[in-house]
């Protein structure tokens, strides 16, 4: 009898049989549709390479002298004109995000976003470096007394990476030429070689032997002499962070990128000339002398034009980066195209 | 005509593999790219490029190891949308990243053997797109268009070989690459000989 009270529904809203077992239908098959695309773009997004965001960067240890290294400069610190020096570009300078979130550094990764992501696990304190080899009087030396004996000063220079992009950057550093005279190279010495780290706790990408460790790099002596080699403490007027070679890495500028060494233990005069990573890693692709020479392709790539970061359209790759003036002097009779 | 069994696979796969491109979009205008935009689009992009490729390459493998029919009715698709890719990393290349500076692109394709090899599968993929329709199979009859779209295989090859030879120091994601698709052709290739002898078999005088 109750069912009788019941409310009927209008026959308008009543839905005939086939159009309801369509819907069923359509609404499992949507559901069906919905699955199966995102597990497709679930399976492409697993495939594809990850990138950091510059936000999810994790702070540099806050070990002493390392202090501040991942905040950005002050406004004013920027904006304050600062009267160039001799070798100084007044070329716009890359933003220190990126110049601080994309570069190589295969001890901590071999993405560009690595060594931002995984080199806080570096400590740059207490950190000595012994100078030694060829020289009269070896030391080894604390790096903040290194720094007490030659105040650090500011270059902005370009760099240019082997793999045609490239960036201007203020750093702060000590003439590697002052060093090696304090240490008076005898009359055997030719070369000098550099070495990085060896530590897979503090670099954990050593752990794969992607590269010889350590990372050893080399420059001849009167290159090395040469006023517009650095040895770098600092960007942007902070101290250096890990990711780009903390406490201590060269800066050749009128190399490519990978002679930079980074965070170096040891500098090392030598007779004969060092067999540097890279080198011994592809030698016909990355030579003993790399220097920026846009008449000299990579196996793989042009030269003769690069992509400043930050900018949409390429430009012309320089002779010797732009430093041609300074530098070409010091290869004079050297084939540069055998002298790659 | 009955309607197909799982009307919903292929507009899922379309949806689900053009999804990496509007998030590469998406990122894109946000300035979610990192510093250098230019190369994570062309990484991307040529990485989608082979992932389709091989993909589209497992579907009749898969028909010969489980009797699975599905795969085949996504393959054209799957390979449409590896030339899609592999076409936008290529205008990535030659109009964003080059400028669309003719001398620099020829000069790069006739002197690297690195870009010449990425070259030449995409120009293998022009006839296989432009013929991918059930008009063109009709028209060329299917042992012409069979044999026709068997440069997907050499297309596949250079393209693996590219990846190969694009990477600086670390092989493993490449080599990755290269071992499966050296699986799905030997799969092919068993079936092939198989198929041989037995209609050896069948042919031979009792």
């Amino acid at each position: 009898m109750s069912d009788k009270k019941a409310p009927q529904p209008p026959e308008s809203e009543v839905t005939p049989e086939t159009l309801y077992r369509r819907r069923r239908e359509f609404i499992k098959n949507a559901g069906l549709f919905l699955g199966t695309a995102a597990v497709v773009s679930g399976g492409l997004y697993l495939l594809s390479p990850k990138r950091t965001r510059p936000g999810e960067t994790p702070p540099p240890s806050g070990s002493e002298g390392n202090q501040g290294a991942a905040e950005p400069p002050a406004a004013e610190a920027q904006a304050a004109p600062k009267s160039l020096g001799p070798y100084d570009t007044d070329e716009a300078q890359t933003p220190y995000k990126d110049v601080t979130s994309y570069n190589n550094f295969y001890e901590f990764g071999l993405d560009k976003g690595d060594p931002a992501q995984n080199a806080h696990t570096l400590k740059p304190r207490p950190w000595t470096v012994v100078v030694d080899g060829e020289v009269n009087k070896p030391q080894t030396v604390d790096i903040d007394q290194l720094t007490s004996w030659f105040p650090p000063e500011e270059r902005i220079y370009r760099m240019r990476c082997v793999e045609a992009w490239s960036m201007v950057i203020p750093w702060l550093g000590i003439p590697l030429g002052e060093l090696i005279k304090r240490v008076e190279p005898t009359s055997r010495a030719k070369y000098v070689a550099f070495t990085t780290l060896e530590d897979p706790e503090q670099m954990p990408g050593q752990k794969r032997r992607v590269l010889d460790w350590p990372y050893v790099e080399g420059l001849r002596l009167d290159e090395a002499l040469h006023p517009l080699a650095l040895l770098a403490t600092g960007l942007y007027g902070k101290a250096l962070p890990p990711q780009n070679g903390a406490p201590l890495r060269l800066v050749v500028p009128w190399k490519y990128g990978f002679k930079g060494i980074k965070s170096i233990v040891r500098i090392t005069l030598t007779e004969r000339q060092p067999p540097t990573t890279w080198n011994l890693a592809a030698s016909n692709e990355y030579g003993f002398y790399a220097n920026v020479n846009p008449a000299v392709d990579h196996p793989r790539w042009s030269q003769a034009t690069e992509r400043r970061i930050g900018e949409f359209r390429r430009r012309p790759t320089l002779p010797f980066n732009g430093y041609a003036e300074q530098v070409a002097s010091l290869y004079a009779g050297l084939d540069l195209r055998e002298n790659y | 005509m009955a309607s197909p069994p799982f009307p919903w696979l292929k507009p899922a796969v379309l949806a689900g593999g053009l999804s990496p491109l509007a998030l590469l979009l998406v990122q894109g205008l946000q300035g979610e790219l990192g510093p250098n935009v230019i190369e994570v689009v062309l990484n991307q992009t040529g990485l989608l490029a082979l992932v389709f490729l091989l993909v589209s390459l497992a579907c009749t493998p898969l028909k010969l190891l489980f009797a699975w029919t599905w795969p085949l009715r996504l393959r054209k698709m799957l390979g449409l949308m590896a030339f899609t890719y592999a076409v936008l990393h290529f205008l990535t290349y030659a109009v964003v990243d080059q400028g669309l500076a003719l001398g620099r692109i020829f000069q790069d394709i006739t002197e690297r053997s690195f870009i010449a090899v990425g070259f030449i599968a995409l120009m293998l993929l022009v006839p296989l797109a432009l013929t991918s329709t059930n008009a063109s199979v009709r028209r060329l009859g299917f042992p012409t268009w069979q044999r026709l779209h068997r440069l997907v295989y050499v297309a596949a090859v250079l393209g693996v070989v590219h990846f190969v030879w694009r990477v600086k120091k670390d092989l493993t994601q490449p080599l990755i690459f290269a071992a499966v698709l050296a699986l799905l052709l030997g799969i092919r290739a068993v079936e092939a000989v198989r198929k041989r002898r037995r209609t050896r078999a069948a042919t031979r005088p009792a």
